[in-house]
């Protein structure tokens, strides 16, 4: 495969903020429990004109920026989300028109729970790399749903993350991807429902360890490398604490984990997840250094990725001041009333 | 009637056992129990199988044919019992008849349940099913509420308190951390039953029983025969059912399982023995109050003494009368129709001998007891080990 790889990225993550006490307050539950078992300190919250479009529009053009290309020249737009704003009518066409990069591209929605993001990068890849298109643009973005009082609901966070994939002035190079997936029922959401339903423990084992591992494992084994080859490793990360017990399971040091680790901070962003992980560690890692990314969405697979960083990454992230840590210093707490209405939960209005 | 035994015994680990089906489940206990008994199958003339909710929860209904046909037992006859959660029970009694009438010379007796393939919410409408769905289930009354209704009133009766219920669970994860085949395989200490989410109070998620997968399988021959084909047949002395109203509201007392009390009675004068004579028992501990209700009404304690001698130590390895050593429904797990036969499993081990670091020291005699709903059905047996005479 020709040479190809991200020559910029860019994420969003709304103001807003709830804590866990908030949210243990309205059920009755132990807030200090929630917290050491899913290691969460808040998470983030959209405002209540943000969706999964506006905020790929933030994080692309924050992408754009890094990588000063004319929009014109984005051949491929994909946006991975399971919260598109429409069930027919894709994200992908807003974006795109906002960004300027109409009409001479493709553009399409995906959806795999929370790894529609990684496939996108996979498939801009792939057109890049056969000269179809001279640069891909992968987005993935969530207003992530949960049911009041389902566990989900003090993890399920906003964000959004975008990656410019070409040949030219690459950042980081994708040297390698290995994809794992298998027909496993453990996260879903039905046409017309609100919200997604779930497993309960079946999510862990057979679904997240199962397929992050595999991948992860594939990854090193097919290419040859070994876990020594990398400086950080960022898993999906639907708790805080699922991307530390795969790293122990896979015997890697939790430091390398803990640059990547986004959710205890702004929580489960799904298909943004583990891609804002990746900006996060972009956002501070050193040239030769290699970061594996491992993405997990349920129903369910995983991609898994190997990103070598070029001399060319610290002059670009200087051209963007709205990094991840921007986007994380910006706190707005809200109480469960003020969420409620954010959340559009609300339902006698 | 013959006298009946237990030739064979065999049963899966109990669990959240998310690659394995119902069939799976099955067919591993009954090809262990046929192992066990050194049989081939073609010497089965008869198939029991309790299951509860195969319907509800896996979609298949016609389980006995399922059973036959993947044990490779076709063309004999299959049966399929359903007491609720006393299924298990009540099909080792159908099989103790079958072959104490004559009818048989041998049966292969089976429980199983497979519940975690459904979300949560299908399972706890499922097992209400097993109360009187007109003036129960479809008022909201699941199963843990109304064991708290029972509770509460055994508190305001006998003083039993929430630290008595507790200590049911704690004891029950210490057996169960001996059992390799037990579902939560954990020491717990009382602080974590009473700091654990209320569910219907004053029950809390550690005084439930979980929800699980697995099946057990045993095989039942008339004494006589029996001996000539293993060196220890655990003989079935006695083996008694009662019924009482579908609904809680209609018992005269909800602080006791009156059921049982009758199913016990009739269970001793049958085997010419007493509670005192027990060495070991399994009882139905869907709920930690569950636990203390039965070694009452059994007559294991006096009434109202039950949470007492619980705190005390004395249903405990090692104590006055050693209560589920399996770790019971509550650490061994619940797969509803597999557990009556699970306790006999346990029985038979503990009188062979054979429980490892639970055994009980010289046992010769013990019970199982198990339960349907909130005490609609009660089915007891008392097992003894002949050569201990």
């Amino acid at each position: 495969m020709n040479k190809v790889g991200i020559i910029g990225y860019g994420c969003y993550v709304p103001m807003y903020r709830i804590t866990p006490e908030e949210i243990a307050k309205i059920w009755g539950e132990d807030a200090s429990k929630i917290k050491s078992s899913l290691n969460i300190q808040r998470k983030s919250v959209p405002a209540i004109d943000e969706d999964s479009a506006t905020m790929a529009v933030e994080a692309s053009k924050n992408a754009i920026q890094m990588a000063q290309i004319d929009p014109q020249n984005i051949g491929a737009v994909y946006v991975g989300s399971e919260s598109h704003p429409y069930a027919v009518k894709p994200t992908a066409s807003i974006l795109a028109e906002a960004i300027g990069a109409t009409p001479n591209l493709t553009a399409a929605d995906l959806e795999f729970a929370c790894k529609a993001g990684t496939a996108g990068i996979q498939m801009c890849m792939g057109l890049v790399s056969s000269n179809m298109v001279s640069i891909g643009l992968a987005v993935g973005s969530d207003t992530s749903q949960g049911r009041p009082n389902d566990a989900l609901e003090y993890t399920a966070g906003a964000g959004a993350a975008a990656f410019l994939i070409g040949k030219h002035n690459i950042l980081a190079e994708i040297e390698a991807t290995f994809s794992y997936t298998t027909d496993t029922p453990d996260f879903w959401r039905r046409q017309g429902a609100e919200f997604p339903s779930h497993g309960g423990r079946f999510t862990g084992e057979p679904a997240y360890f199962k397929h992050v591992l595999y991948a992860t494992q594939g990854l090193l084994e097919k290419f040859g490398y070994s876990a020594k080859d990398f400086d950080y490793f960022v898993f999906h990360q639907p708790n805080g604490r699922f991307p530390l017990e795969a790293a122990k399971k896979l015997g890697i040091d939790e430091k390398k984990v803990l640059s990547g680790l986004v959710t205890p901070l702004i929580g489960n962003t799904y298909s943004a997840s583990s891609l804002l992980g990746l900006c996060a560690v972009l956002d501070q890692a050193k040239a030769g250094e290699r970061i594996l990314l491992t993405s997990f969405g349920s129903g369910a697979g995983s991609d898994s990725f190997a990103i070598q960083l070029t001399p060319q990454l610290e002059e670009a992230r200087k051209k963007v001041k709205k990094n991840f840590a921007f986007y994380e210093k910006r706190q707005v707490f809200l109480d469960y009333g003020l969420y409620v209405k954010h959340r559009r939960k609300l339902k006698s209005l | 009637m013959r006298e009946v035994a237990i030739v064979g015994v065999g049963m899966t680990k109990f669990g959240e056992e998310w690659n394995r089906g119902f069939r799976d489940l099955i067919l591993e206990a009954g090809s262990k129990a046929l192992e066990d008994a050194h049989l081939e199958g073609k010497e089965i003339d008869a198939i029991y199988c309790g299951t509860m909710a195969p319907g509800p929860l896996i979609g298949q209904e016609h389980a006995a044919a399922l059973v036959a046909d993947w044990m490779g037992l076709n063309p004999v006859p299959s049966v399929r019992v359903e007491a609720a959660c006393a299924s298990g029970g009540v099909a080792l009694r159908q099989g103790y008849l079958a072959v104490a009438s004559g009818l048989y010379d041998c049966v292969a007796v089976g429980g199983v349940e497979k519940m975690t393939d459904v979300p949560g919410p299908d399972v706890i409408s499922t097992l209400g099913g097993a109360g009187d769905e007109e003036w129960e289930l479809s008022f909201g009354a699941t199963f843990p509420s109304i064991y708290a209704l029972m509770a509460r009133r055994h508190m305001i009766e006998y003083k039993t308190t929430e630290e008595q219920m507790a200590a049911v669970a704690v004891k029950n994860h210490k057996h169960g951390a001996k059992n390799k085949y037990a579902q939560f395989q954990k020491e717990i200490t009382l602080q974590t039953v009473l700091s654990s989410k209320v569910v219907a109070s004053p029950l809390k998620v550690f005084d439930c029983s979980p929800v699980t997968d697995g099946a057990a399988v045993v095989i039942l021959m008339p004494l006589e025969k029996a001996k000539k084909f293993c060196e220890q047949p655990i003989q079935i002395v006695a083996s008694a059912q009662a019924s009482d109203t579908l609904a809680l509201h209609d018992r005269k007392s909800l602080s006791e399982i009156y059921a049982t009390k009758v199913a016990a009675k009739k269970a001793f004068e049958q085997a010419k023995l007493s509670p005192k004579d027990i060495d070991v028992a399994e009882v139905h501990d869907c709920f930690t109050i569950a636990e203390i209700m039965a070694i009452e009404d059994i007559g294991f304690f006096k009434k109202g003494e039950g949470g007492k001698a619980t705190e005390d130590g004395l249903t405990a390895l090692g104590g006055q009368i050693p209560i589920n050593t399996s770790g019971g429904l509550k650490a061994c797990g619940h797969p509803v129709g597999a557990t009556g036969i699970k306790q006999a499993i346990e029985i038979v081990w503990q009188l062979r001998g054979e429980a490892n670091s639970r055994q009980v020291k010289d046992a010769k005699v013990g019970l199982t007891h198990n339960v349907g709903g909130s005490g609609a059905t009660c089915v007891i047996h008392i097992l003894k080990n002949p050569s201990g005479d």
